[in-house]
C-alpha cells in the first residue's frame, strides 16, 4: 500500500512538472503581454517593470527561477492586481470556491443518488421517467442558464433568496443549486443505470431467495456495488467544483477562484495564470490518487498492491 | 471495522473543512445583518447608506499607481487633490485655498487650507512633493506618471535622465507649495483634480510602503471618505471621514461597492432593491435593456468626452488614398448604428474630439451617411489609383476585439460598405491583448478602436495622431502642419487662440481622415428615485461628495 502511494505519488510529481512545462511556454507564445494597453506605455517604465516581473530575463533562466520558486510554494506578485500575489489571490478565492463547491457537491450527492436509487428500484415506472425527466434537464440546461433562471424566480420574483454576492449562508444557497445541476443529473443517471446492473446479478437473487428485506438488500448489497462509478466520477468533478466555476461565479458575484482561471488569460497575468494552473493541477491529480484508494476501500475486489489491476 | 472507521474519518475531514468555511462567515454575516437592521428601523430619517457595483477589484488604490476608471472611482471619493471638480464641471481649490499663478502660466503658487489626513496629521505641502516624485521615481513602476508631464522636469526623471530634485515643485513652507510647468498650461487646475495629482501622507508612506495595499490603520486619505473594508475581489466599504474639511457637505454615511464583473447580475441586484444605482460610470448596463429601460423612462444618459472610432492603417493600399478612406468614412449611417445597435443615446460622430471639447463638433465636419459625396470620393479615389470599379480594389479587412457590441458595428458598416460603395470587406477579430498588439504592430486595415479623454481639452485626442510611431497612434499618419499647431498650442497662453489653433489642427486631420470617427460614447445609467447628487462629469467620473438619499 504504501510503496503503491509512493509511486503514485512520484507520477503525480512528474504530471505537475509536465503541466508547469506545458503552461509556461503555451503562455508565452500568446501574442500580447500584461502591459499591453491602449494606452501604450513609455518605454523606461516598460523596461522598469518587465525588471522588476524578470521579463528581461532570457527564457530558460525565467523558467529556472519559475521551477524554484514553486518548490517554495511562492507564485510571485499578479500583474495586474498591484500589491497582490497570486498566494494572496489563492489564499482569499480558495476557501470561497471550497465552500461553494463543497455545498455543491453535498446537494448533488445527494439529490443524484436518492434519484437514481428511486428511478432503478420503480424501473420503467413514473418515479423513473419523473427522475430521468429532471436529470435530463439537469444535463442539458447549462449551468448559467439554471442559473439566471433560479435567480429570475427564486430573488426577483418570490423574494426567497439575495440574487448575487457573497455574504451569508442565504447567499450561498443559489449559486450551489446551479453549480450541482448538472453533476446531480450525472450522478442520478450513473447510480440508475449501475444499480440496475446490479440488480440483475445472480447474488441479488440469492440474497432475496435467503428471504432478506428490500431494504437490507439495496442498503447492504445493491448501493455499495452500484456506487463504484459515482465513486470514480466523484475525483475529477470534485477537483473542478471546488477550484471554482468561472460562469457561476461571475454571474453571482462571488469573489472565488474561478474567475482568475479566465480573467488571468486574457489579462496576461502571467503568475497568476501559472499558479492557478498549477494549484489546479495539484488538487486534481490528487483528487484522483484518493479516488483510486477510496476504491480499495468500498470494493475490497479491487487491490491496490497488485499494481496492474490498480492502476 | 477498520474500513468503516477511515469512511468515518474522512467523512469527519469533509465535515471540518465545510465548518471552517462556514466560520469565515459568521461575522462579517451579523455584521451586515445589523447595518440593515439599523437601516430599516427609522423610516422618516432615510438611511445615508449608498451600494453600487464597481465591477471589478481596482489595479491598485494608491493614486501614484491607479491607472484605470475602477481605481480613480475610489480614489477620487477617498482622496482630494489641490482642486476637485464640482458640479458643473469647473475646477474648484480644494486641499488649496488659494491658487495664484504667474502672467506667463508657467508658475502656480497653492496656499494649502488647514486640512487633515483620517489620522489626524496635518495635510502639508510636502505630502504634494512626495507623492509627485513618488510617482514619476521609474522604480515605483507607475504607468500613469506621464500624467505628471506637464510638471517642469517631470518626464526627464520618470525617464531616469535626471535626479528627483530638478522636479519642478518646491514646499515653500507647510502651507505654501509652488510648482513650476513646461508650458503655459490653462487646463493645469484640471489636471490637478486628477488621481495621479494627489497627495500622500508621506510620513505614513516612509514608515510603511505598502501602505496602500489593505485598508486598516496605514491606509491614510484626505478626502470626503474614507475606506474601513476592502475584502478583495468582493466589496470596499466607504465610510464619511469625520476630519474632511468640507465634512458638513457630506450626507452619504457609508458607501458599498462591489465588485460583480455581470452586467445582467447588476441590474437584477438594482432591480431587486440591492444596489442603489447600476450602470456607469461605476458598473455596467446589459445592452439588451437598454431599449426597455429607455421606454420605461428610467434610464439615465449622459455624453462623456470619449470617441468610438474605426481606425486606418495608412500605409496599407488602398488606404494610403485619401479619397478612398473619405468615401469609407461618409458612406456610414452612425445615426442606424447609434439608433439600432449601441442603443445607449450615443451621438453620431463626424469628428474627433468630443463636443465636451469642442462645441461645433455636435455637427462635425461632414454629414452623416453622405453616400453622394461618397461616391464622389471614390471615384476619384479609383481615379488616381488607375483602377476602373470598386471591385478591382485591393480586398479590405475590418479588425475588432472580440465582443458583440462591436461585431455588430462592424456587420453593419460591412453592410453599408458593400451597399453604398460595391467594396468588400473581410471581417476579422481577435481578443482584446492579441488585437491591441495587432494594431500597435500596424498588422490591420481597418481596426475599431475607442479613446476617453484624461481631462478636458482638445489635445487629449489630437496628440495621439503626433507623431507616426507616438505609442497610440496606430495609423501610421503624420502632418507636419498638424505637428507644428500642436506645438504651437503648447506655447499659447490664451485660451481662446490656443482653442482656434487646435481647431484648426482638427480639421486638418478630418481632411486626412486616418480615422473614421463613428460616435461620442455616453454614459448611461439608472438609480434609485431618492437618490440625488452624484455628480458626473463629462469625462466619466463621478464624486459621491454631495450625494444624498431624500
Amino acid at each position: 500500500m504504501a510503496k503503491y502511494i509512493t509511486k503514485r505519488l512520484l507520477y503525480l510529481l512528474f504530471s505537475l512538472y509536465l503541466i508547469i512545462t506545458a503552461t509556461f511556454f503555451l503562455m508565452r507564445l500568446a501574442p500580447g503581454n500584461p502591459f499591453t494597453g491602449e494606452k501604450q506605455l513609455p518605454p523606461e517604465i516598460q523596461a522598469s517593470l518587465n525588471e522588476h516581473y524578470g521579463l528581461n530575463k532570457p527564457w530558460y533562466v525565467q523558467y529556472g527561477d519559475y521551477l524554484v520558486k514553486i518548490a517554495h510554494w511562492d507564485f510571485g506578485p499578479s500583474f495586474k492586481y498591484n500589491s497582490r500575489t497570486v498566494n494572496d489571490l489563492i489564499n482569499d478565492g480558495f476557501p470561497v470556491s471550497l465552500f461553494l463547491g463543497v455545498e455543491a457537491i453535498l446537494i448533488a450527492l445527494a439529490l443524484g443518488t436518492l434519484l437514481g436509487i428511486i428511478a432503478a428500484l420503480k424501473h420503467n415506472k413514473w418515479q423513473d421517467y419523473g427522475a430521468m425527466i429532471i436529470a435530463v434537464l439537469g444535463i442539458s440546461v447549462p449551468s448559467f442558464i439554471m442559473a439566471t433562471v433560479l435567480q429570475y424566480f427564486l430573488a426577483i420574483k418570490w423574494h426567497i433568496f439575495p440574487v448575487a454576492r457573497w455574504d451569508s449562508f442565504m447567499h450561498t444557497i443559489l449559486p450551489a443549486l446551479a453549480l450541482a445541476s448538472t453533476p446531480m443529473a450525472f450522478i442520478a443517471r450513473l447510480t440508475r443505470s449501475s444499480m440496475l446492473e446490479v440488480l440483475a446479478n445472480d447474488y441479488i437473487r440469492t440474497a432475496k431467495s435467503k428471504g432478506l428485506g428490500q431494504t437490507a438488500i439495496t442498503i447492504k448489497h445493491t448501493i455499495r456495488n452500484a456506487l463504484l462509478p459515482v465513486v470514480s466520477y466523484m475525483g475529477p468533478l470534485s477537483a473542478g467544483i471546488v477550484t471554482g466555476s468561472f460562469v457561476i461565479e461571475k454571474i453571482f458575484g462571488i469573489p472565488g477562484l474561478g474567475s482568475h482561471f479566465v480573467m488571468s488569460i486574457s489579462n496576461r497575468d502571467y503568475t497568476v495564470i501559472m499558479g492557478v494552473t498549477v494549484f489546479y493541477s495539484i488538487i486534481l491529480l490528487s483528487a484522483i490518487l484518493l479516488v483510486d484508494i477510496a476504491y480499495g476501500f468500498i470494493d475490497p475486489r479491487i487491490k491496490l498492491t497488485s499494481g496492474k489491476k490498480g492502476e | 471495522m477498520k474500513k468503516r472507521l477511515s469512511v468515518f474519518f474522512s467523512m469527519l475531514l469533509v465535515l471540518s473543512m465545510f465548518l471552517t468555511a462556514c466560520g469565515g462567515f459568521n461575522k462579517e454575516d451579523k455584521a451586515s445583518n445589523e447595518s440593515t437592521k439599523k437601516g430599516d428601523s427609522k423610516k422618516s430619517d432615510v438611511p445615508q447608506e449608498m451600494r453600487v457595483n464597481i465591477n471589478s477589484e481596482p489595479f491598485s488604490l494608491n493614486p501614484g499607481l491607479a491607472n484605470d476608471a475602477t481605481s480613480g472611482g475610489v480614489l477620487l471619493q477617498t482622496f482630494e487633490g489641490l482642486t476637485r471638480i464640482d458640479k458643473d464641471g469647473k475646477p474648484q481649490p480644494a486641499m488649496a485655498e488659494k491658487i495664484t499663478h504667474s502672467d506667463d502660466l508657467k508658475t502656480y503658487t497653492f496656499k494649502l487650507r488647514d486640512a487633515k489626513w483620517t489620522n489626524g496629521d496635518p495635510v502639508t505641502a510636502e505630502d504634494f512633493v512626495y507623492a509627485w516624485k513618488w510617482a514619476l521615481d521609474p522604480k515605483n513602476e507607475s504607468q500613469y506618471a506621464y500624467q505628471l508631464y506637464y510638471v517642469k522636469g517631470a518626464q526627464a526623471i520618470n525617464e531616469g535622465k535626471a535626479g528627483a530634485d530638478t522636479l519642478g515643485i518646491k514646499a515653500v513652507d507647510d502651507k505654501t507649495l509652488e510648482v513650476q510647468l513646461e508650458n503655459p498650461t490653462p487646463y493645469f487646475l484640471e489636471l490637478t483634480a486628477f488621481y495621479t495629482y494627489f497627495p500622500v501622507n508621506h510620513t505614513v508612506a516612509a514608515k510603511n510602503p505598502k501602505w496602500y495595499a489593505e485598508a486598516g490603520a496605514d491606509y491614510v486619505s484626505n478626502g470626503p471618505f474614507k475606506m474601513t473594508g476592502w475584502s478583495h475581489q468582493d466589496k470596499i466599504t466607504l465610510e464619511k471621514n469625520d476630519q474632511y474639511w468640507d465634512k458638513d457637505s457630506v450626507k452619504l454615511t457609508k458607501v458599498e461597492m462591489y465588485m460583480i464583473n455581470d452586467p445582467n447580475t447588476e441590474l437584477s441586484m438594482f432591480d431587486n432593491g440591492e444596489l442603489d444605482w447600476a450602470g456607469s460610470p461605476f458598473g455596467t448596463l446589459p445592452t439588451d435593456a437598454l431599449k426597455q429601460l429607455k421606454d420605461d423612462g428610467k434610464l439615465n444618459v449622459k455624453p462623456i468626452a470619449g470617441t468610438y472610432w474605426f481606425k486606418f492603417n495608412t500605409e496599407k493600399p488602398p488606404l494610403n488614398n485619401v479619397n478612398i478612406r473619405k468615401a469609407l468614412s461618409y458612406a456610414i449611417n452612425r445615426q442606424a448604428i447609434v439608433d439600432n445597435i449601441t442603443q445607449g443615446g450615443q451621438i453620431p460622430a463626424m469628428a474627433a474630439v468630443p463636443p465636451s471639447m469642442i462645441k461645433e463638433n455636435k455637427k462635425g465636419y461632414y454629414k452623416d451617411n453622405d453616400v453622394e459625396k461618397a461616391k464622389e470620393y471614390l471615384k476619384k479615389g479609383l481615379e488616381e489609383l488607375g483602377l476602373k470599379d470598386a471591385k478591382d480594389l485591393p480586398p479590405i479587412t475590418v479588425s475588432y476585439n472580440t465582443s458583440e457590441a462591436h461585431q455588430k458595428i462592424a456587420q453593419a458598416i460591412q453592410d453599408m460598405w458593400k451597399s453604398n460603395l460595391g467594396i468588400d470587406v473581410k471581417l476579422d477579430n481577435a481578443e482584446w491583448k492579441v488585437y491591441i498588439d495587432k494594431l500597435h504592430k500596424g498588422d490591420y486595415m481597418v481596426g475599431r478602436m475607442g479613446w476617453l479623454g484624461d481631462f478636458n481639452d482638445p489635445i487629449n485626442f489630437l496628440e495621439l495622431f503626433r507623431d507616426k510611431n507616438g505609442g497610440n497612434n496606430d495609423t501610421k499618419w503624420e502632418n507636419p502642419e498638424f505637428k507644428q499647431l500642436l506645438a504651437d498650442s503648447a506655447k499659447e497662453s490664451d485660451a481662446s487662440k490656443r482653442l482656434d489653433i487646435l481647431k484648426k489642427a482638427e480639421a486638418i486631420f478630418m481632411d486626412e481622415m486616418p480615422v473614421a470617427p463613428i460616435y461620442f460614447y455616453t454614459n448611461v445609467w439608472v438609480k434609485k428615485d431618492n437618490l440625488k447628487d452624484v455628480v458626473t462629469s463629462g469625462l466619466g467620473d463621478v464624486q459621491l461628495k454631495w450625494a444624498h438619499f431624500e
